[in-house]
Formats: C-alpha cells, structure tokens, sequence
C-alpha cells in the first residue's frame, strides 16, 4: 500500500524537472520522513510545538489568520470580542482584525457565500474547529507540506493532503519547492531494498525559489497559526485546564477525609 | 395500617416534631429502615461492590448536568451543531456542563460494564436475584437506547452517519425492514424529523423508564439481599434473638460513608478526563464529529463510540449468507443475540458454586477467554475492516457465544469447592 502511493508521486516528481521551472537547489531543503504513507489517515505528522498560553503567538497567528484565512473561509463559531482572552483590547481588535463585521460581539463571518465558493472553486470549511477535527499536528504538518506540482490543477500539491483543492496561499512567505525522491543506496551504490523486494525511496524538499522569510521565520508564521486556530477551537481550554488543578487539588483533600471517616466507621466491624 | 400504631420519633436532633407528624401520614421511617438503617448487606463486600452506587451517580449527574444542556440546545438540525458549539464558548461553563454530560456517557458505560462483570465474577445473578439480573438488563438495555439516541444531537458527522448505519440495520429486517427504517427516521434520511424525535426520546422517554427501572432494580434487590463476594446467603445464618444476618452489618452508616469515599475516588478521577482529557484521544469524543453534519459527504471510516464497539464487531463479522439469507441480516441478528443472551445467564449457569472463589478452573478459564474476546472485539469495532481482522473478530465472536451457550455443559463437570458456611474477608 505504501509503495503504491510513493510510486503514485512519481509521475508528479517527474513533472517537477520539466524546464521552467528552475531546479536549482538552494540546499535549504529539509528532509520529511514520508515513509508511513499508507492512507490519509496515517501520514506520521510532526508533533506541532505550540502552547495556547503564549499571548504574542497567539496574536501573531490571529494576525496571519486574518490576512491570509478569513477571507474564504469563515471562523463562524469565534466572536471577534472573544480575542480580548489573547491579550488584545477591543479598540485593537477593531482597528487592526474587523474587516467585515461591524460590531465587535459579532462571529468571524466572511462575505462569501457557501453557493458563491462552490460555484467559484469548491466549498471552503469553516475552520472554527479544525484544529480539533483535524488535530494540530496535522495542521503544522499541512502548512509545512505544500509543493510545486504542474499535474495539479492549482499547481499545487502537500504531502499530508494529495490532492489538495486549495493552493499554497502563504507561498510568498515560503517561497517555492519542488518534492524529490530518491532511492537509498548503501555502500556499495545499490539500491536498498525492503524485506518485500521493493527499493526503500526517501523523500525530501528542494527550494527552487526563496520567499520573503528564511525557514525558521516561516515556521513560526505556521506555528503562530496552528497556535491561534488550536486556541480558536477550544477557547475555554486554558480556563478548564486551570481550574482542573484546583478541583483535584479540593478532591484529593476529599478523598483523605472520606476515606478516614470511612475507616473511623468501619473500625468496629470484624 | 393505621398510623396510630407508630411509635413518635425521639432521637437528638431538632426535627422530632416534624419527623412524627410526617410519619403518621408516609412510610417516613419504615422506608429509611428497610432501606437503609436496617437493611443487612454482607460486610465483606470489596472494590467491584463500589459501581452499583457510583452507576446511580452517574445516572443524577448526567440528569442534572442534561437538563441544564437542554436550556441551551436546540434541537433543530440547522442549528444543532452550532448551538452545541454555543454551549462550549459563550455559556458561563457551559464547556463544564457538557464535558461532564459527554464524559458522563463512557463513565456510565464503564460503571455498568464493572457492575454487570461483578455480577458474573460472584454469580449475583443466580436464584434468587434472577428478576433483579433481568431488571439489570432492562436498565443496560435503555442505556444503551439513551446513548445512542444522545448521540445523534451535537449533529457532527459521526452522529449523522452513526445513526444513519444503526437505523439502517432495521432496514436489513426482511419485508417490514425498509418501512420500519422510515418509519424511526420520519424521513428518507436523518433528517431534522429524525433529529427531533431523538432528543424526545433522550431527555424524556427513555429517562423516564430508566429512573422506574432503577426503583424496580433495587426494590428486587432489598428484597432478596445482597449477594457478596463468596456468593453464599447470609440469611441462612442470623441471630436467633433479633433476627439480624450475623454476617450483615446496616447498610447505614457502614455502605453510606464507603460509598462516599467510593464516590470520592469515581470524582478525582472523572474530573481527570472532564478538565485534562475531554476528548480522551476521540474515545469519548470523536474527532468527526467536530465536523458539522453533512449529509452529502460520507466519512471514510464510521465507527461508534467505544462502548459499542464489541457488538458492532459482531455485527461486521458475520460476512457468510446463510439459508440463502444475507449476511448483513444474520450480522444484524448476531449483534442482537450478543446483548440479549446475557438475560438468559440465570438459567445457563448450572454450577453448584455461585462465586468464582469457590468455582472450578473451567469456568474461571471460560471468562477469562470471554473477557479477553470482548476487549478485542471492542478494539476491532474502532479499526477499519481488513481482512486479518475480521477473522480475529470471527474467532472472537465464536468465542463470545461458546461462553454462553456452552455454559449448561461446563459449569455443570466443573470441579468447584465447597463453599463455606460464613463469608471470609
């Protein structure tokens, strides 16, 4: 099954050194383990290095999330008012973030129609709770996975989502890359081959084109992202966190007690 | 009876008065006493006698915390999965509310599956408490009704299309099966009919026979007595003067205050998954159904929440058409026979020894086997279908019904011991 879908890409890689496009590596690449591609459903993701705690993150990504998300897809379960929790106040709220909504206690709506997205190019999912249907680590893994593919009708393709309808909007920010695969060879410049027979390929990034950010800055643009839509998908989650110590704390203390009145009661039973 | 007959109330407290003027007119203290401060439980009952009262806890917990739900949610399919989500954000812990209600589900399923296992460990179920077993029953039987129907409301994918698979079992029903479908549904689809009548069932109906069949399950059971982890009855031995089970101490205070610590303990560790793990890795709530309900866009992979698991696997095991019947109809039959087979274990047990202390080593292999089956069986029904899997599940589910309907045969060449007179510690 694995193999299958790496041979799949072939015909994708070899699209890639097509001339026009310029394949010549800025040595930036980074290598991604891809060899648990089985299904979609079981990519090995990157666990996604957030913390819904760190305030100048979250408006970082609150920011990015407006520029770059809000306009075809909808947040449509978050109220604007609720960013003051991340540390910003209404005013900033208003001036910098509200670009379709009026009142500050309305959601974060868009202007586009669901028919109008449809008609124009697919349906694009609200994302209010994306990070808890798709995970954070899927998100980090998604937004660090895009490539340059020409068989695909945007151009584009990612290596946790083939197929991918929507095209790498923040590519500015990361510039262009191309996926490269290679047979692993051992010393002796044969192919290493798996118990099955099959050749062992690994698969890795090449930069053809810079962006506007180096690739640790693009990281965390992402990281302040996946930070952001993972707070927006809970937002109560640092609040019950929070208050769950405390509770414990009180029922620990109730446990001692009934467990002593428990005994005190029982002493006289033999 | 008259109620001259009753003697006034004196004790310490300030409520005397009171007490005697109620007493005249209700069986105030007659009940507190055969349920409570004079009824005789065996003093040596251990940990699996905890989840008989922490089941009811649950029960009043997820009662409270649903009604406070209701105040918020709406039942209406276009704004089901909104207002769900309304709860969660803008309700004052509201997010409290729900993870309680939501994590109160598996709890309720975890308290039930012990208690049912405690039963079968020290044979409870075994005359006289067979009506109290089939009271039980009745009880899982509605849970599971409660579960599923609660299921269907947040309106996320995998309400949807849990309940469009589970529904569309009674249509495998042959000739009335198709109706039948539409018939529940109130549509040709889960549609807003479907959801409506859902929530009717979840908050009012089946509660309603829940909380009379939880009155009936412990009138049976103050009836006969408790059963104890010797599986031995200690009416047999009472004082001869006052007529107390020497091996009974009063339910009041002795259960009261280890049932508080029980419930002590059943919090700190509930409140773990509700404030730390609400999602317990999408065991408790499924990653889908964070996803609204679409009903053109079928999930790749539909599995029910964990507690149904064991018998979906059934169901998914049966791939053999028999008699010229099709095999999803034999699969549907199958999973219905492995929850209703349990009402029948009062009468396939046959062996002389009630509790397993004192049972031979084939029934104690037999449920081992059996448990170890069920726990696959759940495991599987969370997995995709392939082909090495279902032959486990066909193994197991083989097993599963060997348990059973071999038990007249095997409980009776068993070699059990003697069972002793008065409980041990």
């Amino acid at each position: 099954m694995m193999k299958r879908l790496l041979l799949a890409c072939v015909p994708f890689v070899m699209g890639i050194s097509a001339p026009g496009i310029l394949v010549a590596p800025l040595s930036l690449g980074l290598v991604v383990p891809l060899a648990a591609w089985a299904s979609e459903a079981e990519i090995r993701l990157e666990s996604a290095p957030i913390d819904v705690r760190d305030a100048a993150s979250l408006q970082a990504g609150a920011r990015t999330f407006v520029n770059y998300c809000l306009n075809c897809h909808s947040a449509s379960l978050l109220r604007y008012n609720r960013l003051r929790d991340i540390g910003l106040t209404e005013q900033q709220i208003k001036n910098n973030l509200m670009f379709t909504a009026d009142k500050v206690g309305e959601m974060m709506n868009i202007a586009m129609t669901k028919k109008d997205a449809s008609d124009w190019f697919g349906p694009a999912p609200d994302l209010s709770l994306i990070a808890r249907s798709r995970g954070s680590d899927w998100l980090w893994s998604y937004f660090r996975g895009y490539y340059r593919d020409p068989a695909s009708p945007t151009g584009w393709n990612n290596t946790v989502f083939l197929g991918v309808g929507m095209p790498h909007v923040l590519w500015e920010l990361q510039g262009d890359r191309v996926l490269i695969e290679e047979v692993s060879k051992d010393v002796a410049g044969l192919a290493v081959k798996d118990r099955h027979g099959n050749v062992i390929k690994s698969v890795r990034f090449e930069t053809v084109r810079r962006g506007t950010l180096s690739q640790v800055e693009y990281d965390t643009v992402v990281r302040d992202l996946v930070n952001f839509m993972t707070w927006m998908a809970e937002p109560n989650q640092v609040l019950r966190k929070q208050v769950g110590i405390w509770v414990l704390f009180f029922l620990a203390i109730l446990v001692a007690l009934s467990y002593a009145l428990y005994k005190e009661f029982w002493k006289d039973v033999h | 009876m008259a109620a001259t007959e009753k003697q006034p109330i004196t004790g310490a407290g300030p409520f005397n008065g009171i007490l005697t003027w109620v007493d005249e007119r209700y069986p105030l203290m007659s009940t507190w006493k055969a349920h409570l401060a004079e009824y005789y439980a065996p003093k040596n009952f251990n940990f699996w006698y905890y989840f008989g009262s922490l089941a009811m806890l649950v029960l009043v917990t997820q009662i409270v915390t649903g009604i406070v739900l209701t105040m918020h949610y709406k039942p209406d399919a276009a704004q089901a999965f909104a207002s769900v989500e309304y709860i969660m954000r803008d309700v004052p812990w509201g997010w409290w509310i729900r993870y309680m209600h939501s994590t109160g589900a598996s709890a309720f399923f975890i308290c039930v599956y012990l208690h049912m296992f405690r039963a079968m460990l020290y044979g409870s179920y075994r005359k006289p408490r067979e009506l109290l077993w089939i009271f039980g029953m009745l009880i899982f039987l509605c849970l599971m009704g409660e579960a599923f129907f609660g299921y269907l409301l947040p309106w996320g994918q995998m309400s949807y299309w849990g309940a469009q698979v589970i529904v569309n079992l009674f249509a495998a029903i042959p000739i009335i099966g198709p109706d039948l479908a539409i018939w529940i549904r109130g549509d040709y689809v889960v549609s807003d009919a479907t959801l409506n009548r859902f929530f009717a069932f979840h908050v009012i109906a089946v509660p309603l026979v829940l909380a009379g069949l939880v009155a009936a399950h412990l009138l049976a059971l103050h009836e006969v007595g408790s059963n104890n982890p010797d599986g031995i009855e200690i009416k047999k031995n009472k004082d001869p003067k006052t007529g107390i089970p020497l091996d009974g101490i009063p339910f009041h205070p002795y259960y009261t205050v280890k049932d508080i610590f029980g419930v002590a303990v059943f919090i700190f560790v509930f409140a773990v998954f509700v404030f730390f793990a609400p999602e317990f890795g999408g065991y408790f709530l499924e990653y889908n159904n964070f996803i609204a309900a679409d009903p053109l866009r079928t999930p790749q992979h539909i599995a029910p929440v964990w507690y149904f698991t064991p018998y979906y696997s059934i169901l998914r095991a049966v791939t053999v058409n028999f008699f010229w019947i099709d095999a999803k109809v034999w699969g549907v039959i199958a999973m219905g026979v492995s929850v209703m087979i349990f009402f029948l274990l009062p009468w396939l047990d046959r062996s002389p020894a009630k509790s397993i202390r004192y049972r031979g080593p084939i029934y104690k292999t037999a449920l081992a086997v059996f448990v170890v089956c069920f726990f696959i069986l759940g495991y599987l029904g969370t997995q995709s279908v392939t082909e090495g899997r279902t032959l486990v599940a066909q193994i197991c589910t083989v097993l599963y019904f060997l348990f059973f309907l071999l038990m007249p045969w095997y409980t009776t060449i068993d070699k059990c011991q003697p069972e002793p007179e008065r409980v041990t510690k």
